[in-house]
C-alpha cells in the first residue's frame, strides 16, 4: 500500500507539471513562486525541528559504549567507540556522518541445523547507503554552478573529476551513474528482503521515489532530451539574486525536474530525512562516557519520597539486635 | 493443557525458527498473547507500596485489564510529557529510517523469529501511536503516515512487547543513529506503569527494596544468618575464620552487590569468595543491610522509582561515613551506577575521591561517582602483584567469559575482567567475536524477564548467546561460563542445561578466591563449592 501511495504521488507530481507548465503555461508559478516556497520552507522547518529538539532537556548522559571505557591507565582504551573527552566525541561523529561507521558493523544473522547461529559481515547497506549520501552530495555540489557566476575553480575541478573518463557528449558523471544504481539498490532491498518489506512505510518509498524521479529526470535532461542550459541559468541566478526571470524555451522535463527537486525540499523537514541533523544530536552517540569522573546533571530532577533508614531501623531494630547488627537508637 | 511446555518441547524443536514475516502487515495482524512469553500480571499490594496507580488485581489473559476510564488520555497525556522530557525518547521517534540494520540484531527475534521482535518494529508499535497523537502528518494522513489509533489492542500489544525486550542495547550499536531501542522500551514501561500494567516478577522485588533494602526481602537478621553460614562453609574449605563488618561505621569502604548474592547458588558462592579475598587482604570495610541491593528493579519500572531505590546508596555511605565505595558484580546495577546514579541522586560530596589502600591508583575514572567496580579494584590489586594465586587450583576449569549486556554497552568493561581472569585460570577462550564485548548477546532475562513463566522467552531470548557457549564447548571443551551478573549468575545455568549441558556458572571472584593464596590457610583440597580441586579428587576416595 505504502509503495504505491508514495509510486502515485510521484506520478501525481509529474502530471501536475504538464498540467501547470504544459497546458496552463504557468511558469512563474513552476519557475520561481513554488521553489521559493520549497526553499523557505525547507530552511525554516529544519531551524524549527532542530531548534525544537535542541531544546527538549538531555536527562541522562547515555552513550552506547561499543570499545573499552577508560579506565586503569594500563588498560588500553578505546578513544573512539568510547569516547572519554569531547575529541573523542567528535572523531567519533565524523565517522558516524561521514562512514556510517556503526553500520560498517552489520552483520547477518544466519540458522543452520544443529542449531548452529553465526553472524556473518554484510556491507551492503553500508557500501549502498554510502554511495548513495555522497554522491548525492557531489552531485548537490555540482549544481552550485548554476547558481555562481563565475563558476568557482573547486567545482570545476569536482566536475572535471567525476567526468573523468570521457566518456560520451555531454561527458558521462560517474556520480550520476553510481547515484541512480545506489538508489536502486536501496529501492529492491526494500521490496525484495521480507524483513525489509514488512517494516516499510510510505514514508520509506516516498523519499525513494522522488530522490530516484529527481535523478531519472536529470539524467534526461543532460543526456537525452537536451534542454536550453543558458536559459536554465538565467532563471537560477534570477533566483539566487532575487531578480526572478523565466526565460523562454525552456523544456517541460526541466519543469519536472524543479518540482521534484521542491516538493524534496518542502518535504525533508517534516519526514524521516531530519536523520541528517538528528544524528548530529543523538544522546548515544554525541555523548562522552566519561560519567563516573564527571556528573551529568539533569535539569528536570526533582526530589522524591524514599524509605530512610531511620524509618528502616525502626521498622527492624529488635531483629537487628538480636543478632548483634549496631543501630542508631537502642 | 494439551500444548507442551517448553521445557518439555526439544530444543531441536525450539530452534526451529521461522524468519519470515506473515502475509498480513504489522499492523494488521493480531498480537496473540503465547503462554510461556509473558511474565504475570502485578498484584495490587506490591502496587501500593510504592505508590503506583490503579492499584487493583487483574490477569494478563482477562480480557478487562480493569483501566481507568480515561486510560488512553492518562497514556497520551504521559507520551506528551515525556517526549517533552526526553531529547533520546523524541528523537529516536523522530528518525528512524527503517533501514532494517537492527533487525536481526535483537536476540528475541533470532530466538523466536516474531517480527515485533525485531528492534524497529518494537519501536514503531509506539512510534504509530506517537504519530498519531504527538505529530501533524500522522494527525492528519493516519495509517498511511503510519499512524494507528490507541485502542485497547494496541495497548495489550505495547505491553506484551515491552515486556520482550530486555533493555540490552544490541540493537543501538549497530543502529546508524545510535537509537536505542531499549530507551525506547524503558520509556514505554514508565507509560505503562501510569496505568498500573506491570509485572509481578517487576512490582513485587521494587516494593520488596523499597522496604527492606534489597529485592528478595531479606530481613537484617536473615542476612546475618546467611553471613554466618558462609563464615562456617569458608572455614571448612580454607580452614580460616574471616569477619563480616556489617553496617560498621567509619569504615574505609562501603562494599554493596545485587541481593542475588545472597540467595542465589552461584551468587552466595561469590559472596563467600568476597568474604575470603576482603579478609585476606585486609580491607577496612562494611557490609550494609539497608543498603542490602545494588540491583534495581525500579529501573524496569520508572525512572522515578529507579531513583527511589537508588537513593539509599549515597545515603547509606553518608551515615555509615565512609570515604568511597566498591560495587560488586552485577550488570544493571553498574548501568545504574554508572550512568544514573551521580544524576539522580547526587553529587556525593561527603565522599572521597577513591584511591586503593593497598596500590595507592587513584581511580581517575570513578572520581565523581567514587564508585569502584569491584574488578577494577581487583584487576589494580592483581597488576601491582599485590595477590598471589595458585592457577592451578582452577585447572580443571575450562573458561569462557559472558559479556553481560549493561557493562558492555551501558559502559564499556571489557578487559578488566578478562584481566582477572587470566590472572587466576589458565584456560580461557573467547566465544566469537560477534557474540561478545559491545556485541554480546543478552541471556535473555535482562529488565527483569527471569520469571518462571516466561521460560520460553527467556530460552529463545538466551539461544544466541547458548549457541556461541556450544561453539566453545565443542572447539575447545569448555566448562565453565564466567560472568559479573547476578542475573546472569541466576538464569544461565538453566540455559545452559538446556541448550549446552555441561556447562557450570559462576562470577569472576569466585575463582578469585579459589586460586587466591590466603594467609593461614590450610591446603585447600576443595573449592568454595566444595568440590574437590584438580588432583585432590584420588585422595578423597583413599
Ligand atoms: C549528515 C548527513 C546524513 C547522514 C549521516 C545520513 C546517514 C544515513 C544512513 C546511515 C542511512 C541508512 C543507510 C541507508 O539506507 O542508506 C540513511 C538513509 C537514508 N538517507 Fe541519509 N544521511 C544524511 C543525509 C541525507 C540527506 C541530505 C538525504 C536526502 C535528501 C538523505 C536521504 C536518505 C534516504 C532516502 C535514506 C533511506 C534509504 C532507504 O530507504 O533505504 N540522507 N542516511
Ligand atoms: S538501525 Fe536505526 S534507523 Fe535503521 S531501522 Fe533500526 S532503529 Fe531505524
Ligand atoms: S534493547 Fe535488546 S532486547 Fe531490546 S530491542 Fe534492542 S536488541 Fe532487542
Amino acid at each position: 500500500m505504502g509503495l504505491l501511495f508514495s509510486f502515485f504521488a510521484v506520478t501525481a507530481l509529474i502530471v501536475i507539471v504538464f498540467i501547470g507548465v504544459q497546458a496552463a503555461h504557468l511558469h512563474y508559478l513552476f519557475g520561481v513562486i513554488i521553489p521559493y516556497a520549497a526553499f523557505l520552507t525547507f530552511i525554516i522547518g529544519i531551524i524549527y525541528r532542530v531548534v525544537k529538539w535542541g531544546r527538549i532537556p538531555v536527562p541522562f548522559r547515555i552513550p552506547t559504549t561499543a570499545g573499552q571505557e577508560k579506565s586503569l591507565p594500563w588498560i588500553k582504551h578505546n578513544k573512539i567507540d568510547n569516547p572519554f573527552t569531547s575529541l573523542g566525541v567528535i572523531v567519533r561523529m565524523a565517522l558516524e556522518v561521514l562512514l556510517f561507521r556503526s553500520l560498517f558493523r552489520n552483520t547477518k544473522t544466519e540458522l543452520r541445523d544443529g542449531p548452529k547461529l553465526s553472524y556473518g559481515s554484510t556491507k551492503w547497506l553500508w557500501l549502498g547507503g554510502l554511495a548513495f549520501h555522497w554522491t548525492f552530495l557531489i552531485i548537490l555540489i555540482r549544481h552550485f554552478r548554476l547558481f555562481l557566476e563565475p563558476v568557482p575553480i573547486p567545482i570545476e575541478i569536482l566536475e572535471a573529476l567525476d567526468g573523468f573518463f570521457q566518456v560520451g557528449a555531454p561527458v558521462l558523471y560517474i556520480t550520476d551513474l553510481i547515484f541512480l544504481g545506489a538508489v536502486t539498490f536501496l529501492f529492491l532491498r526494500r521490496v525484495i528482503i521480507p524483513q525489509i518489506r514488512y517494516i516499510s512505510l510510505a514514508a520509506d518509498y516516498f523519499p525513494l521515489f522522488l530522490i530516484g524521479a529527481i535523478g531519472g529526470s536529470g539524467v534526461l535532461m543532460r543526456y537525452f532530451l537536451k534542454t536550453d542550459v543558458v536559459g536554465i541559468k538565467q532563471l537560477t541566478m534570477g533566483l539566487i539574486t532575487f531578480s526572478p526571470v523565466v526565460p523562454q524555451g525552456i523544456g517541460i522535463i526541466f519543469y519536472i525536474h524543479l518540482l521534484l527537486v521542491s516538493a524534496l525540499f518542502a518535504y525533508f523537514p517534516m519526514s524521516k530525512l531530519m536523520h541528517m541533523a538528528g544524528v548530529f544530536l543523538s544522546p548515544t552517540r554525541n555523548l562522552a562516557n566519561n560519567n563516573r569522573a564527571v556528573r551529568h546533571v539533569n535539569p528536570w530532577n526533582y526530589p522524591v519520597k524514599v524509605h530512610t533508614y531511620e524509618e528502616y531501623e525502626d521498622d527492624f531494630r529488635d531483629k537487628m539486635k538480636a543478632v548483634g547488627i549496631p543501630v542508631e537508637k537502642e | 493443557m494439551a500444548e507442551p511446555k517448553p521445557e518439555e518441547l526439544k530444543p531441536e524443536e525450539l530452534a526451529k525458527i521461522e524468519y519470515k514475516p506473515p502475509k498480513t502487515g504489522w499492523m494488521d495482524t493480531p498480537t496473540v498473547f503465547k503462554k510461556g512469553m509473558f511474565c504475570y500480571g502485578n498484584q495490587p499490594k506490591f502496587l501500593k507500596t510504592v505508590g503506583f496507580p490503579n492499584v487493583r488485581s487483574w490477569s494478563v489473559l482477562d480480557e478487562d485489564w480493569k483501566l481507568p476510564e480515561n486510560w488512553q488520555e492518562i497514556f497520551i497525556e504521559g507520551l506528551r510529557e515525556r517526549v517533552g522530557k526526553y531529547r533520546s525518547f523524541r528523537l529516536f521517534l523522530d528518525i528512524c529510517v527503517r533501514c532494517g540494520a537492527c533487525a536481526d540484531k535483537c536476540h528475541y527475534f533470532i530466538g523466536g523469529g516474531d517480527p515485533k521482535n525485531m528492534p524497529v518494529l518494537r519501536a514503531e508499535l509506539l512510534r504509530s501511536i506517537y504519530r498519531k497523537y504527538c505529530t501533524t502528518s500522522g494527525k492528519i494522513m493516519g495509517k498511511i503516515a503510519g499512524a494507528r489509533d490507541l485502542t485497547i489492542d494496541v495497548l495489550k500489544e505495547l505491553w506484551y512487547y515491552a515486556y520482550q525486550c530486555s533493555e540490552c542495547r544490541r540493537c543501538s550499536v549497530f543502529c546508524p543513529y545510535g537509537i536505542d531501542t531499549a530507551e525506547i522500551t524503558i520509556l514505554a514501561r514508565e507509560l505503562l506503569n501510569l496505568l498500573g500494567l506491570n509485572t509481578h516478577w517487576i512490582s513485587a522485588p521494587v516494593a520488596q527494596c523499597y522496604m527492606t533494602g534489597n529485592h528478595l526481602g531479606l530481613l537484617p537478621h536473615t542476612q546475618k544468618d546467611t553471613f554466618d553460614q558462609m563464615v562456617a562453609d569458608l572455614e571448612v574449605v580454607t580452614g580460616i575464620k574471616v569477619d563480616v563488618p556489617l553496617n560498621r561505621k567509619g569504615a574505609e569502604i562501603l562494599y554493596y552487590v545485587p541481593s542475588g548474592d545472597m540467595f542465589d547458588e552461584r551468587g552466595y558462592f561469590l559472596t563467600m569468595a568476597t568474604l575470603l579475598y576482603f579478609h585476606e587482604i585486609g580491607l577496612d570495610y562494611t557490609w550494609s543491610t539497608y543498603l542490602s541491593d545494588g540491583g534495581n528493579f525500579g529501573f524496569f519500572t520508572t525512572n522515578e522509582v529507579a531513583k527511589r531505590l537508588n537513593a539509599k546508596a549515597y545515603a547509606e555511605a553518608k551515615r555509615l561515613k565512609v570515604k568511597w565505595m566498591i560495587g560488586g558484580e552485577c550488570g544493571h546495577m553498574w548501568r545504574v551506577i554508572h550512568q544514573y546514579m551521580n544524576t539522580w541522586n547526587g553529587p556525593p560530596d561527603f565522599l572521597e575521591e577513591p584511591v586503593s589502600p593497598f596500590t595507592g591508583t587513584k581511580f581517575e575514572n570513578a572520581k565523581s561517582t567514587k564508585v569502584v567496580h569491584i574488578c577494577e579494584f581487583t584487576a589494580d590489586m592483581i597488576k601491582h602483584g599485590k595477590l598471589k594465586f595458585d592457577k592451578s587450583r582452577n585447572d580443571n576449569l575450562i573458561v569462557t567469559y559472558h559479556d553481560s549486556c549493561n557493562t558492555s554497552r551501558g559502559m564499556g568493561f571489557f578487559e578488566e575482567p578478562r584481566y582477572v581472569i587470566n590472572s587466576v585460570c589458565k584456560n580461557f577462550y573467547e566465544m566469537p567475536e560477534n557474540t561478545i564485548r559491545e556485541q554480546t548477546f543478552c541471556c535473555g532475562c535482562g529488565s527483569g524477564l527471569n520469571a518462571s513463566e516466561d521460560m520460553e522467552l527467556r530460552l529463545r531470548g538466551g539461544l544466541p548467546r547458548a549457541n556461541a557457549v556450544k561453539h566453545v564447548k565443542d572447539k575447545y571443551g569448555v566448562n565453565r561460563l564466567a560472568c559479573i551478573c547476578a542475573i546472569d549468575r541466576a538464569v544461565l545455568p538453566a540455559l545452559m542445561d538446556y541448550w549446552v549441558p555441561g556447562v557450570t556458572v559462576s562470577g569472576v571472584h569466585e575463582m578469585v578466591a579459589n586460586a587466591l593464596i590466603c594467609k593461614g590457610e590450610k591446603e585447600r583440597t576443595t573449592d568454595l563449592r566444595n568440590e574437590p580441586l584438580p588432583g585432590k579428587e584420588a585422595k578423597e576416595n583413599v
